[in-house]
């Protein structure tokens, strides 16, 4: 199968300078600080990249709104989104740990297409080791005059999940509480500071170098349509072989299942959770899905950050949505009214529901509580509370009605 | 100007400046938007969710406080999905209230019960316990602060971060353990600390010196100024006669500010709006003549006798809490009167760049206005030493205050005659000839001109005591008397 980001991870040094610049390594950038800035947008846009932290939003689209020096002169950044939280993806981590430079090459490609002479990397904070890694490679990078162009600065973060959200992660640079806000503007407009800035994901930054180098076309080839380019899986659960496998766009969620050596022997599948526990999950009858942004929000779950965790048949459906609510609940910024309280009170059902204290009318309850977060509120967290518990009451009523004592819920 | 443009609400066809947020435009047509954390002073962080409303080719529901109107847009509020989605807000917002309606001082002005009677009227789905948090937390010298009412629009920390920039609220914990809390090392107690009461929207902030005191519901509320500096904010005098037995007696129970943009905006400070403390204590009901003995007389035979004293050289010492009114009047009566009404030194204060002025009186512009000008009370002291002050008047001043109660009994003493008038006693309320009883400003109607100019009327809220009248009559009858028509 075609790899553009994990091609050389065989290498054992590939972190090292050398031995990136050796495999191709920044021939990507040199190509684009020969190109009009506007030119490279237009590179990115044909190669239909699209935002890999979760969104799914065309890379080049979003950078195109970025306002041009004239209209709106000063500064402007690009950050990279390197808060990696959401349970079940962990791709970042190995990006950063194996191939650093790769994202120091995107990043710069980035800031020389909308201008920035200032960029950011922003670790989650408790990626301790990835940040030694990065900072040893951004040195190596500046000790080479690479960042000439544009000068990079690495901020950690403190340990919210929210922080992972483009405006949670901006206010937290800021020096603020992560609590997102509320566009419009959209960061591009007034992001960082209050000055234009591109928010995006490390996978997505780690593209840029491959599309410089060997064009859009061949980019948006490996891909379906609309989906340029590969995506990389961290699958985890109960599969033989857990870890991460990149495949190109629109490759079937059985043939990912099979690269990770299938569900563990001796058992059935239950679901997949495709992007990271915010996504409802998808059961046996999807396995020929097309793993795409389009094709997967058709299924009516999200490809989110590749996230994939695999359960089989030993799994509850009620202790899975109990804990991912229990996580989102823990990490809901509390703005909102709806997600800070809705959060909590359907952990708090599904609590009752575990303990055998169920009643007939929780689950309806459940759902219409769920319908009141999601779509009313300022983030994609909210919306998740809302979601997933919705999810696998849809998906599994007999788990939920097993739980039940007292009478047979709707 | 802005350019107009016509949109549609609930059907209706508006027209609004363009780009003016929804819930405003909304609340010109006089549509209520349901809402908590917006405020127009304090900006629209979009957080309760409570005033969505539905706009044609939006994928979900929009917040009207951060969405602007544009030409042709088509805004519900009150279709089946909204009413739904705002009943939904209000429920979640209940989810952990402690619900102590009757043992909250908010009750009656509370948000939360406001709309749960407008938009909710649901029966109860929760069967969780509610969480629990701090209660009863001295924020602050003039505020209390329950955490568990507290619903976390963020006005207050709004407030203090961007109105007065002293920062001693904030939000702390996350996720639903947040809560405001007083900053560490900190306590609430700026000079406008009381308005965060008024903008919390439900029981969460209250006010220390009015809690417990009486329901809201029992308080008739008149439109007034505040008579604490020459900024004149616009306030609501809020009175307590229909339970007298509440409150000790006092029948003012609290004044709040009233929006005027061009005077003081949302707020009031609190040297103004707990200056009213009291208001009632040590007043003045009978008309009385002191010397040789104290003794009630009429006003007619008051007017009659002090008419008689006035007709010579007359010294006039007043204030700046005379309305305007009462200075035209005082102006025409006594034309040729020394004056002396400076603030100084008595009637100063501190002065910030938010309200609070130095001169701490209402209406001084209102004299310089006519004309009047104002000797120095180094002045006055010399020439009461020197005997040359044969009829001193004082009105609304107490001279305990400019010259120490030693010394301005001393200097009273050699006046040939002297008559006091105000509504309340003070230290030297015995050292006069006549005492005259007047109005306190909730007790007449007239007007204050601020310091700006402005000329703002404020209204009767309260009846006078005893035989208490408003200045500007008492004027006229020493007017009649001095001409000797009969009363």
């Amino acid at each position: 199968m075609t790899k553009i980001l994990t091609k050389h991870f065989d290498e054992p040094k590939l972190h090292e300078l050398e031995t990136y610049r050796r495999l191709d390594g920044y021939k990507g950038l040199d190509k684009a600080l020969t190109m009009a800035p506007a030119d490279v947008t237009a590179e990115v846009l044909k190669s239909n990249l699209r935002g890999l932290g979760g969104a799914g939003f065309p890379t080049g689209a979003k950078w195109g709104t970025v306002p041009p020096a004239d209209k709106v002169p000063g500064p402007r950044y690009v950050v990279v989104n390197a808060d990696e939280s959401e349970p079940g993806c962990y791709k970042d981590r190995v990006l950063l740990t194996r191939a650093p430079h790769q994202l120091i090459e995107g990043l710069l490609i980035a800031s020389h297409a909308i201008g920035a002479k200032e960029s950011f990397i922003f670790v989650r904070g408790e990626y301790q080791n990835q940040y030694d890694i990065v900072e040893k490679a951004l040195k190596e990078a500046d000790a080479a005059g690479l960042t000439k162009t544009c000068s990079i600065k690495l901020m950690r973060g403190a340990g919210a999940y929210i922080s992972g959200l483009d405006t949670a992660l901006l206010e937290t640079m800021e020096g603020k509480k992560a609590w997102p806000r509320q566009p419009p503007p959209f960061p591009t407009v007034a992001g960082l500071m209050a000055k234009p800035t591109v928010v995006n994901n490390v996978e997505t930054l780690s593209m840029l170098p491959f599309i410089l180098r060997e064009g859009a076309e061949a980019f948006a080839k490996i891909g379906s349509p609309k989906n340029g380019g590969t995506v990389v899986f961290s699958v985890s659960g109960h599969v033989e072989k857990e870890g991460i496998y990149e495949v190109p766009m629109g490759s079937k969620l059985r043939d990912v299942l099979a690269l990770a050596g299938g569900v563990r022997a001796g058992h059935k599948l239950k679901c997949v959770i495709p992007g990271g526990t915010s996504m409802p999950p998808l059961l046996e009858k999807d396995l020929d899905l097309a793993l795409d942004f389009d094709a997967i929000r058709a299924a009516g779950t999200f490809l989110g950050a590749g996230g994939m965790i695999v359960l089989d048949e030993t799994v509850d459906a009620v202790e899975v949505a109990h804990n991912i609510e229990r996580f989102l609940t823990h990490e809901s910024c509390g703005q909102c009214t709806p997600c800070r309280e809705g959060s909590f009170w359907s952990e708090e059902i599904l609590e009752r529901i575990l303990d055998g204290k169920g009643t007939a009318d929780d689950m309806p309850n459940l759902t219409r509580v769920g319908e009141n977060i999601t779509g009313k509120v300022i983030c994609a967290l909210g919306d998740t509370v809302g979601v997933v518990t919705r999810a696998y009451m849809s998906k599994f009523p007999e788990d939920f009605k097993k739980r039940i004592p007292h009478g047979q819920a709707s | 100007m802005a350019k107009r443009v016509k949109f549609k609400l609930n059907g209706v066809e508006l027209e609004a400046d363009e780009g003016r947020l929804v819930i405003d435009a909304a609340k010109d047509a006089g549509v209520e938007i349901p809402h908590y954390c917006y405020h127009p002073a304090l900006g629209n962080p979009g957080n309760c969710r409570m005033c969505v409303v539905e706009v044609a080719g939006a994928p979900k529901p929009l917040v009207s406080c951060r969405t602007g109107v544009r030409e042709g847009m088509d805004v519900k509020s009150d279709s089946p999905a909204i009413k739904r989605a705002q009943a939904s807000a209000l429920e979640l917002h209940l989810v952990n209230h402690p619900l102590d309606c009757p043992v909250c001082d908010q009750s009656g002005e509370c948000g939360l019960q406001d709309y749960y009677m407008k938009i909710g009227k649901y029966q109860s789905q929760v069967r969780e316990d509610k969480q629990h948090k701090g209660k009863r937390i001295e924020a602050g010298p003039h505020v209390m602060l329950d955490q568990e009412r507290c619903i976390l629009c963020t006005r207050c920390t709004r407030f203090v971060d961007d109105i007065t920039k002293t920062h001693e609220l904030g939000i702390f914990g996350r996720g639903h353990e947040e809560r405001i809390e007083v900053t560490p090392g900190m306590t609430l107690d700026n000079a406008y600390s009381g308005n965060v009461v008024d903008i919390c929207p439900v029981g969460a902030l209250t006010d220390r010196d009015f809690r417990y005191k009486v329901r809201v519901w029992y308080l008739d509320k008149t439109d007034s100024v505040c008579p604490g500096c020459s900024r004149g904010c616009n306030i609501s005098v809020h009175t307590n006669t229909i339970r007298p037995w509440h409150n000790d007696g006092k029948r003012v129970a609290r004044l709040k500010p009233r929006l005027n943009p061009d005077v003081n905006g949302h707020w009031m400070c609190d040297d103004g709006r707990y200056g009213f403390g009291n208001l009632d204590a040590d007043r003045l009901g009978r008309v009385l003549r002191l010397t040789p003995e104290k003794q009630d007389v009429s006003w007619e035979t008051a007017a009659d006798e002090i008419g008689k004293r006035f007709k010579n050289n007359i010294t006039i010492v007043a204030s700046g809490m005379l309305s305007n009114e009462d200075w035209a009047s005082l102006k025409n009566v006594f034309p040729k009167a020394e004056l002396y009404f400076s603030s100084e030194p008595d009637q100063v204060g501190e002065e910030d760049e938010l309200l609070r002025k130095r001169d701490k009186v209402p209406n001084l512009k209102g004299a310089e206005n006519l004309g009047l000008k104002s000797g120095t009370f180094d002045a006055l002291a010399k020439d009461l030493e020197s005997g040359k002050i044969n009829n001193l008047y004082v009105i609304e001043r107490d001279l305990a205050k400019i010259w120490g109660l030693e010394r301005a009994k001393t200097l009273l003493a050699k006046a040939e005659f002297s008559v006091f008038q105000g509504p309340n006693k003070g230290p030297l309320g015995d050292s006069y000839h006549y005492r005259l009883p007047a109005t306190a400003y909730v007790e007449e109607e007239g007007h204050f001109t601020n310091f700006n100019g402005v000329i703002q009327p404020y209204k009767k809220a309260l009846d006078p005591i005893g035989s208490a009248r408003p200045d500007w009559e008492i004027f006229g009858l020493l007017h009649m008397a001095m001409k000797g028509v009969p009363a």
